[in-house]
């Protein structure tokens, strides 16, 4: 992208950053979104493991979905946590998820919408 | 059949596991199967919903229906009417003691939560390597608009009206330190964020740079149009590589994409930042200390003033913040002072961010609006003490602050509150105690941090804390006499009365708030030469009571020194002379036999 070089420029990039997000808006279907927590406490768990084990498992398994690394959300009791929003759906947060998890999250709550134990109900407000 | 498929979310966390959820789920299924309806309705368990004390929770999807307070016997109702009938159980819904309206999902409920993320908006959100995604969550849009639409002092307006205080500890506004920083003047200024951190438990400032350090360099930006500076750097610990190599990226990209660098947006107005790192040194958390060390001089402090704002980094004015008040900054100028002045109590506005570590179920870092209590955030957001042990005590404020106890759980959290109660803010760690800690060792424990970190450039902080540190030394080894109580309280305050910075000004509040609020703990171990908690080895005795040993042996194969000894099928005896109180054989006795005295 080129440099900002106007406030209008940072609107601009925003709205066009906003529309391409994920798959969003590329006339294709929109795609399942999964965050990785991948911060010092989710690292330490073991997190980076499961951002390859998904990243490859999604490939492998033919559904079209974008896997991100961010930050950490605090959730240090229960790392690894991943958050998983499905096309049209509010985001679901999973704690404790190792390969075997991962694997349940990926078979039951994304292709089919199952929850599985180990959700973390959002608990907090935002500001907007 | 065409219909989607019902799921039954019942809460697993702690609170409500103690109000039987699990009871609840067990009957849920129940219903469901006596119904043939297990192919289309299921349950499963999550983690805490932050509403415990509205417990056991229960949520229908994809209705997203809430009920609250729900009994095992409530299950056949739920299911009859709401899954079978789709008629909401609306005895079960919570009601809005205000408006006495009848709330029905998690979104209506939200305002219930306990919890609110200002701070920690974007982390685990937006992936902190793409400024894009950054862009996209309102990066830079404050940086904007200050830029465009605002001056200096418009600005440094709405932070001192936010009623913003600095959350590196010692709670000073934020406004009027810019407001100050501006007045000075000078050919060059610089804008110091302090990402130190050294408090032993907090992290906050970490998962913030890891998470969301736009948000960061953002806020850094704006002050420096405050100050008219041009300058910015960020003093971060090396031990902090994620942290490190994050910052790295996103200042890299911020001055890619013109919002960081010459000319920012082409408003004329310049800013670039660059990454010092500390050592791990507590004291260069401390403003002038760290300055020194950025210099390339000895992590040493000065005596103040003059303040960093008068000469600071290169003797030009310098405005230190630290990491959570700079990541309060665009939310504040994007919503306004009025907006976050609304949060938190009168003195203390907005949110503060906690880690949680210790005894306590949900370790962790959590943000609450200040005035919280502290019951809310151990028993209700932390899902209380582990193991289902009682609550002693809770150190916030680090080694520089103090322990609250059973009587302040209801105090609301805030700077001036835990000030009064003989502790402080600090930068937000706190850890819990329970019923088996000592806090004659928490108080050793903390001064043994402070004996390390000393610098050794003043006396009392260097000499004082050491005798300190000796005095509870003796103490817990069973050496203490009465008269050692008065000694040590008269040694705090002159430590605390006479040392140069902030670390030795704060170092014994440790010892003090413990004596105060634990006296006869700190009694017992001079006077009868007990530890009330068994924790402090020297005043232990291992002991086995004749009539509850059979003589099976254990304990004496198990020994490591061979204390132990008796006939099989005799009572046993542990020689105390020998015995290195280990407490091997204590695990192992199947018969409760030994116990300590
Ligand atoms: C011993 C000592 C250690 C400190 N450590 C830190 C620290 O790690 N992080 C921090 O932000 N402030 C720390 N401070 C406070 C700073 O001196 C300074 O007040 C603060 O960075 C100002 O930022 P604020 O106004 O945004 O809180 C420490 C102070 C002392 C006395």
């Amino acid at each position: 992208m080129k440099k900002i070089n106007s406030v209008e420029d940072l609107r601009k990039a925003k709205e066009k950053i906003l529309a391409g997000m994920h798959g969003k808006g590329k006339g294709e279907k929109e795609k399942v979104l999964v965050r990785v927590h991948c911060g010092t406490s989710g690292l330490a768990s073991g997190a980076k493991e499961i951002l390859d084990f998904l990243t490859l498992e999604l490939e492998k398994r033919n559904i079209d979905a974008t896997v991100i690394r961010t930050g950490d959300m605090g959730y240090c009791y229960a790392e690894p946590t991943i958050e998983v929003t499905r096309p049209g759906e509010s985001p679901v947060v999973f704690g404790y998820v190792d390969k075997i998890k991962a694997d349940e999250i990926i078979e039951k709550f994304i292709k089919n919408g199952d929850f599985v134990d180990g959700i973390i109900p959002v608990n907090y407000r935002t500001i907007d | 059949m065409t219909k989607k498929k019902i799921q039954i979310i019942v809460c697993g966390g702690t609170g409500c596991s103690d109000k039987n959820s699990n009871a609840v789920a067990e009957s849920l299924t129940i219903e469901i199967e006596a119904n043939a309806l297990e192919n289309d309705v299921k349950v499963v368990r999550s983690g805490c919903f932050g509403l415990c004390n509205l417990g056991p929770v229960v949520r229908v999807m994809p209705d997203d229906v809430v009920y609250i307070g729900v009994k095992p016997s409530d299950a056949q109702e739920i299911i009859d009417e709401h899954i079978m009938k789709g008629r909401v159980v609306e005895r079960l819904l919570f009601t809005d003691a205000l408006t006495g309206k009848k709330l029905r999902s998690a979104q209506e409920m939200s305002g219930y939560r306990k919890q609110m993320r200002i701070v920690l908006r974007n982390c685990g959100i937006i992936d902190p390597e793409n400024i894009e995604e950054a862009i996209a969550h309102d990066a830079y849009e404050a940086l904007a608009r200050v830029l465009t639409t605002m001056t200096p002092d418009e600005v440094i307006k709405i932070v001192k009206d936010s009623g913003l205080r600095g959350r590196g500890g010692g709670g000073f506004p934020t406004g009027l330190k810019w407001e100050i920083a501006r007045k000075n003047k000078a050919d060059e200024k610089y804008v110091v964020c302090n990402a130190d951190e050294g408090d032993p438990g907090a992290f906050m400032d970490r998962s913030v740079l890891e998470g969301d350090p736009h948000a960061v360099l953002e806020a850094m930006a704006i002050c420096g149009y405050c100050i008219e500076a041009s300058k910015g750097l960020i003093y971060i610990r090396a031990e902090y590589p994620l942290a490190v190599a994050r910052l790295k990226t996103a200042i890299a990209q911020a001055k890619e994409y013109g919002l960081l660098g010459e000319n920012i947006m082409n408003t004329g107005f310049s800013f670039d930042i660059e990454i010092r790192y500390g050592a791990g040194a507590f004291v260069c958390g401390e403003e002038t200390a760290l300055i020194h060390s950025m210099e390339g001089l000895r992590g040493e402090p000065t005596v103040k003033p003059p303040f960093p704002a008068e000469a600071g980094f290169r003797g030009k004015p310098t405005n230190v913040n630290n990491v959570e008040t700079f990541a309060c900054i665009s939310p504040i100028i994007l919503k306004g002072a009025e907006w976050f002045s609304s949060i938190g109590t009168e003195k203390s506005k907005g949110t503060k961010v906690f880690a949680l570590a210790g005894k306590i179920n949900n370790v962790g870092l959590i943000e609450v609006p200040m005035g919280t209590t502290l019951r809310e955030v151990i028993f209700e957001i932390g899902g209380g003490i582990r193991n289902g042990k009682k609550f002693k005590a809770a150190q916030t404020g680090g080694p520089s602050g103090g322990c609250l106890t059973e009587k302040h759980l209801d105090t609301p959290i805030d700077f001036d509150n835990l000030v009064a109660a003989g502790s402080m803010m600090g930068s937000g760690g706190l850890i819990v105690m329970d019923e088996d800690d000592c806090m004659v060792s928490v108080a050793k424990f903390f001064l043994d941090f402070t004996v390390e970190e000393s610098c050794g450039k003043c006396a009392p902080c260097r000499i004082g804390n050491k005798r300190l540190h000796e005095l509870l030394e003796h103490i817990t080894k069973g050496k203490g006499v009465p008269a050692d109580l008065d000694r040590l309280r008269n040694m705090c305050l002159v430590i605390k009365d006479t040392s140069l910075c902030g670390l030795g000004q704060s170092s014994p509040n440790p010892v003090l708030s413990t004596l105060e609020n634990f006296k006869d703990e700190y009694e017992a171990h001079v006077t009868a030469k007990k530890c009330p908690a068994g924790k402090c080895r020297d005043l232990m005795e291992y002991f086995i009571i004749a009539e509850n040993c059979v003589g099976c042996t254990a304990c004496a194969r198990v020994c490591p020194v061979n204390a132990i000894t008796g006939e099989r099928k005799e009572p046993h005896v542990i020689n105390p002379e020998i015995c290195i109180k280990c407490g091997a054989c204590k695990e192992k006795c199947k018969f409760d036999a030994i116990i300590i005295k």
